[in-house]
């Protein structure tokens, strides 16, 4: 309940930012602070400082761009809920960030510091995996993009320097005919997904499947995409025996993790009943 | 609010305004001139040895006063108190110290006290001890630590087999000889954490000079505090103050005394100065204390028509690592006493063994002992209705003792329900549920594959607790009666003054309609006051749903003394005989001639005044009763649970719950609704969500909420209630108890809906926790993939 | 190091020293003296801390008081204003929405947030709203209907029940 003691900075620019994080090796952002706190009063966490970026401009708000949408990653998920801008050009973000947590947790918890954390049950990696986002960062090197196929390498791990902030996601303008779901089972203490499966859908002008993102998280220890299925799935007909068979591919070459409420084959199984869920969703918006 | 009775009103709460403004005062409120924060430090092993602490590098750091450690405490602390001891059951109360002195037995045993300015430089502290330990094998389930080659945790208690309790009565053998059918069930009834979400603390000041212990904790019963701290250490008796207002909530988990309140209350009087120690969430989860844990085999043996003339139950219970305050009573005589449940079954035999493990103790919680018991008796009358292939609704009729057998007296002779109407119940239940037509909407979701089920709970328990004889009889430490003192001050305004300790359950409204009801007061006029072992007679707290039957009787006797000095003194001012005058509505007045009065404050004055007093009566106007109850009282009712499975993630969900219960005479039914639906909501959550899970090297793995889940609000649709009322013949109100009825019922009503709704693959039982998972698994075994 | 936080709460400004990892539940209710701010949980499922940031609902247990420099912060002692209740306060008392108590509080500032982002929700968004909030008294069916109370009285008075 108690954190241990840690020297505390509040920047007033990204560049101060990226100072101190080359100042404090050991020092860690804090923005929302519901991933970074819980950990830290379990004594999970004991960053020797926190450089707080809750004042630091540019970081927040939801712009349109080009029909397409870009997010300060200090936005919230309450914010983005309430976004106009989102709920026209993503509507699934919106839903997405409905489900992340509680009121409380969405009035603080912010889009960058979730897939700077890279929880594995955390609901936006999976929903920005599906969306093809692109993720702007500042390191002492300057600002860079990282496109989000290549962001998340392992439990808690980002490519992100050391030295780097998130400072944009940007999502490009859905072709036309694309349909978007997210779909969680969600976990009964931590309300975290056992699994989430967002996907994106694009119908071709032959009604049939032209593209196909479907990215998992929750099952295990990173957010993926679920590579078998998104094949099995393009240039198909978008029925429900295809997509049901190409979900069952969704558990494929994936490494599941498990504790008390789901073990690994449960895992497997929410996995592609969730694909399967998720996809027939995004089919149905994308017809209409 | 002016009502003709305020007895059955559903009066607004008195205690709501100062709560909702954030005016409540709990435990971790208190703060004192002075005041250090206590964090103990705890075993991260289930089972060791402890063979050296170094607490210097701690005791150095800034804002750190004192770190004391087991040896420290030897001297000034006995071991932690077992209260309740059956008799004849072989009990071995191990020697289980406040901090661990040379071995620890459960994650979360203490083994330093770290005192220092506050809270986080005392956790800082804490994490700075270095203990090493040499780890020994641990031992988690119950089975498993009475087997013989177990490690052993005691002694003193071989085989871990804490004590050994038989009950039975009538002619079990030849039951079980010429029954048509017998059949065994083993059946689990799982570990949960109680969650209170306030957690436990307490504030302990201890004064030079007067060398008196002023001890603020989050208790259920203070006086019993009071009294096991004297016991426990040198501090008399008289001059302990034990101080438990406003707690937040309790189910059981605030009953006993832990090591907690006794190392800061020896620490206050070694370093005379005021201590707090104030669990967190996760310390809570290890060290205070854990409900249910058995495993219990049943034998049934039945006839081809559905009687159910013997049952014989092998009753393994965990105990966890030490026997707590309350702990060895709760599988045992609560356990066995409503073994028959509604039923009349003339032969039980019950044998349970206390089992020492390296976990956390078990105690009450909330019902202790009568879930246990109901959920194995509901489960037998769906298993001789499924083996017998009748209406899970016939077979309970069948077996229902009828409404005029009562008081009846269980095969044993050990307790008598006091009075009762099962069918009455069970005929409501069916009939807001429509049966036939649930039946129906049933038959066509299976034909669609839809995983659809029905379970009932006719239940009865045991509560109102207890005769004090009957109490020493079951080798509880103390007595079960309860005191209260009516007092009404010379303006006219009333403190009662009662030995119960609400946690929630609205005695402060209650207990002021009730006053108000026997002596007129104005309900806005009385005070209920409880919390206080300085102002309170002795008293024996709030658990057993007791407080009610009880409390409210003796408050109730009290009030009718008050009343009855009134006439008299009424009746002197008058210049009459007290026969000549009645009392209404708290003015006295002749009878017949109502302009001859005098109104409840004259006559409050007068006797304290005591110008003018009638012969023979002492001035002031204050009562005490203390009242010790002839019998326990035993609420019933029937819970219908409608369940739906998901196929696709296992996951159950409750479409519909009905419950018709019956405690008695209702007071306040706002109030007595909302504790049925608190205590539904737990019962279902046993069934559904809640698991205290150890691993096998005794590490909790359900350590905090994030994995440990209690209901939240979206997880169960609104309760359907309604009640019949059968009046309790033994206390004046004529009332049962409802604090713990909803929780006994309603977690099998949810598991004999899920056997049900899991029957189209011919399963007969499922275990709980019935989890998502648990019951994809058993579909997918099923389907053979 | 101890850092200077100026915090108002319930309307009036403090400017105090304390220590950055000071969690904002522990300076209202250790340094301000505002106990009616509850600690429930260790790792923010259960929402006792639950106040007002900025008009928003957050769990005080989460944010250090540092991150609540500048801000502006409604604990459960400031919602009623001249003494008279809050319709939800109205609400949880009229249809005992409250058993011991000790959640209430955070239930009761989450959902003042609730209402305000949705002033008519339906019960399945009531109960949902309140998966940040845990009671073991309750049930929360009368929880539920204490909102409903709200909701309705607040609808009904188009100019009342003011900020947060």
């Amino acid at each position: 309940m108690y954190p241990s003691a840690f020297d505390y900075f509040r920047p007033s620019s990204v560049d101060e930012v990226v100072k101190l994080l080359q100042e404090n090796p050991e020092g860690k952002i804090i923005a929302g602070g519901h991933s970074l706190l819980p950990m830290m009063k379990l004594r999970l966490a004991a960053p020797a400082s926190l450089i707080d970026i809750g004042k630091v401009p540019g970081l927040d708000g939801v712009r349109a761009d080009n029909g397409g949408v870009v997010f300060g990653a200090r936005t919230t998920y309450d914010q983005i809920m309430k976004s106009d801008v989102v709920q026209r050009a993503l509507p699934v973000a919106a839903e997405a960030a409905g489900v992340v947590g509680d009121i409380q947790v969405r009035n603080r918890g912010t889009i960058g510091g979730s897939i700077a954390h890279a929880d594995p049950a955390a609901d936006f990696p999976a929903v920005l995996l599906a969306l093809d986002a692109k993720v702007n960062a500042t390191g002492p090197n300057g600002q860079r993009t990282i496109g989000i196929d290549d962001f998340f390498v392992d439990m808690f791990t980002t490519s992100l320097e050391p030295e780097e902030l998130v400072t944009e996601i940007s999502v490009a303008k859905p072709a036309a005919k694309t349909g978007m779901a997210y779909e969680k089972f969600s976990h009964p203490a931590s309300g975290y997904a056992i699994v989430g499966v967002a996907a994106s859908v694009t119908l071709g002008d032959d009604g049939n499947v032209a593209a196909a993102r479907v990215a998992i998280t929750g099952a295990g220890p990173i957010a993926v995409r679920a590579n078998g299925t998104e094949s099995a799935l393009t240039g198909q007909a978008p029925t429900a025996e295809n997509v049901k068979a190409a979900a069952q591919k969704a558990s494929d070459g994936m490494t599941f993790l498990g504790d008390i409420h789901a073990g690994e084959e449960y895992r497997a199984h929410l996995t592609r009943v969730f694909t399967e869920r998720a996809i027939n969703k995004a089919v149905e918006r994308a017809k209409s | 609010m002016a009502v003709s009775s305020p007895f059955g009103a559903s009066i607004k709460r008195r205690e709501d305004p100062r709560l909702i403004t954030g005016a409540g005062h709990y435990t971790d409120d208190v703060r004192l001139p002075g005041m250090l924060s206590m964090a103990i430090l705890r075993s991260p092993h289930a089972h060791a040895r402890i063979t050296n602490i170094d607490s210097s590098a701690a005791k150095a750091m800034p804002g750190v006063v004192a770190i004391y450690t087991g040896a420290d405490l030897v001297d000034k602390v006995a071991p932690v108190p077992c209260a309740w001891q059956p008799k004849d059951s072989d009990v071995k109360v191990p020697e289980y110290r406040p901090l661990a002195v040379d071995t620890v037995r459960y994650v979360g045993d203490g083994v330093a006290a770290v005192v220092a300015e506050d809270m986080y430089t005392a956790q800082d502290a804490a994490a700075a001890i270095d203990v090493t330990y040499e780890a020994l094998p641990a031992v988690v389930k119950q089975l498993d630590a009475m087997a013989d080659g177990a490690p052993q945790l005691y002694d003193n208690v071989p085989n871990n087999i804490a004590f050994h309790f038989h009950l039975e009565g009538g002619e079990v053998d030849a039951a079980f000889k010429n029954a048509d059918l017998t059949f065994k069930q083993r059946l689990i009834n799982q570990r949960l954490i109680p969650n209170a979400m306030e957690p436990r603390g307490a504030v302990a000041s201890y004064q030079r000079g007067s060398n008196e212990l002023t001890l603020w904790c989050t208790t259920q019963n203070p006086h019993i505090v009071r009294l096991l701290m004297s016991l426990s250490t040198s501090i008399p008796e008289s001059q302990i103050r034990v101080i438990s207002q406003d707690i937040g909530g309790g189910f059981g988990c605030k009953i006993p005394m832990y090591a907690g309140e006794m190392i800061a209350s020896v620490i206050s009087k070694d370093l005379l100065r005021p201590i707090k120690w104030v669990e967190d969430r996760s310390e809570n989860y290890v060290a205070t204390t854990h409900g249910r844990d058995h495993v219990d085999d049943v034998e049934v043996a039945v006839m081809n028509d559905g009687r159910v003339v013997g049952l014989k139950v092998t009753a393994y219970a965990n105990m966890g690592a030490y026997l707590s305050t309350a702990g060895p009573g709760v599988p045992t005589w609560l356990f066995t006493v409503t073994q028959s449940g509604a039923y009349d079954i003339p032969n039980v035999a019950s044998d349970v063994y206390g089992i020492l493990t390296n976990t956390m103790a078990t105690d009450a919680y909330r019902g202790a002992g009568r879930p246990e018991a109901t959920y194995l008796i509901e489960r037998v009358m769906d298993l001789v209705a499924a083996k017998l292939k009748l209406d899970p609704t016939d077979v309970r009729r069948k077996n229902f003792i009828p409404s005029n057998a009562f008081p009846y007296s269980i095969a044993s002779g050990a307790v008598a329900y006091d009075s009762g109407d099962y069918d009455k119940t069970l005929d409501r239940a069916l009939e807001m549920v429509d049966y036939a037509a649930l039946r129906k909407e049933q038959e066509e979701a299976r034909a669609n594959g839809r995983l659809f089920g029905v379970g009932f709970s006719t239940y009865i328990e045991v509560c109102g607790l207890a005769p004090s004889a009957a109490a020493g009889a079951m080798g509880f430490g103390g007595g079960l009666y309860e005191n209260a003192v009516v007092r009404v001050h010379p303006t006219g305004k009333v403190t009662v003054l009662t030995g119960i300790n609400p946690q929630g359950q609205g005695e402060g409204t209650t207990f002021a309609q009730l006053v108000s009801d026997e002596i007129g007061v104005a309900v806005e006029d009385v005070d209920v006051v409880w919390g206080d072992t300085d102002r309170i007679p002795m008293g024996w707290g709030t658990y057993g749903s007791r407080s009610t039957a009880v409390g409210g009787s003796a408050l109730v006797f009290a009030a009718r003394n008050v009343r009855d000095k009134m006439m008299k003194i009424g009746a002197h001012l008058l210049e009459v005989s007290p026969e000549e005058v009645v009392f209404e509505r708290g003015d006295v007045h002749v009878n017949g001639a109502p302009d001859r009065v005098k109104t409840f404050g004259e006559i409050a004055l007068a006797a304290y005044t005591a110008w003018n007093m009638p012969e023979g009566v002492t001035p002031g106007l204050e009562e005490t009763y203390f009242f010790d109850p002839i019998s326990n009282t035993f609420p019933f009712g029937a819970h219908i649970c409608v369940v739906e499975i998901d196929k696709d993630s296992g996951k159950a969900d409750v479409r519909r719950y009905v419950a018709v219960d019956d405690v008695g005479n209702v007071i306040n039914p706002m109030i007595v609704d909302g504790q049925i639906h608190g205590g539904i909501a737990q019962g279902l959550a046993q069934a559904v969500l809640e698991y205290a899970a150890y691993d096998d090297n005794g590490q909790l793995l359900s350590g905090t909420m994030m994995d440990y889940a209690i209901p939240k609000a979206s997880s169960f649709p609104d309760y359907e209630l309604d009640r019949t009322v059968t009046p309790c013949p033994f206390n004046p109100m004529g009332l049962k108890g409802v604090g713990e009825a909803g929780t006994i019922a309603s977690t099998p009503a949810i598991m004999n809906a899920i056997v049900d709704a899991l029957s189209p693959y011919g399963v007969e039982h499922f275990d709980m926790p019935a989890t998502p998972q648990r019951i994809w698994q058993f579909v997918h075994e099923q389907k053979g993939n | 190091m101890k850092q200077q936080v100026t915090i108002t709460v319930n309307g009036t400004t403090h400017t105090s020293e304390v220590e950055p990892r000071l969690l904002l539940v522990h300076y209202l209710r250790d340094v301000l003296d505002l106990t009616g701010t509850h600690v429930g949980c260790d790792t923010s499922q259960c929402g006792a801390c639950t106040v007002q940031m900025n008009g928003d609902a957050v769990k005080s247990c989460t944010v250090l008081a540092v991150q609540a420099d500048g801000a502006e912060i409604t604990t459960i002692e400031g919602l009623a204003k001249d003494g008279e209740l809050h319709p939800i306060q109205e609400g949880f008392w009229e249809m005992h929405g409250l058993q011991c108590g000790f959640c209430t509080p955070g239930m009761i500032m989450t959902s003042v947030n609730l209402l305000k982002n949705n002033p008519n929700p339906t019960e399945a968004e009531i109960r949902h709203g309140l998966e940040g909030n845990l009671c073991r008294c309750t049930g929360y069916q009368n929880i539920v209907k204490a909102i409903q109370y709200a909701a309705d009285k607040m609808n009904a008075e188009p100019a009342a029940a003011g900020d947060d």
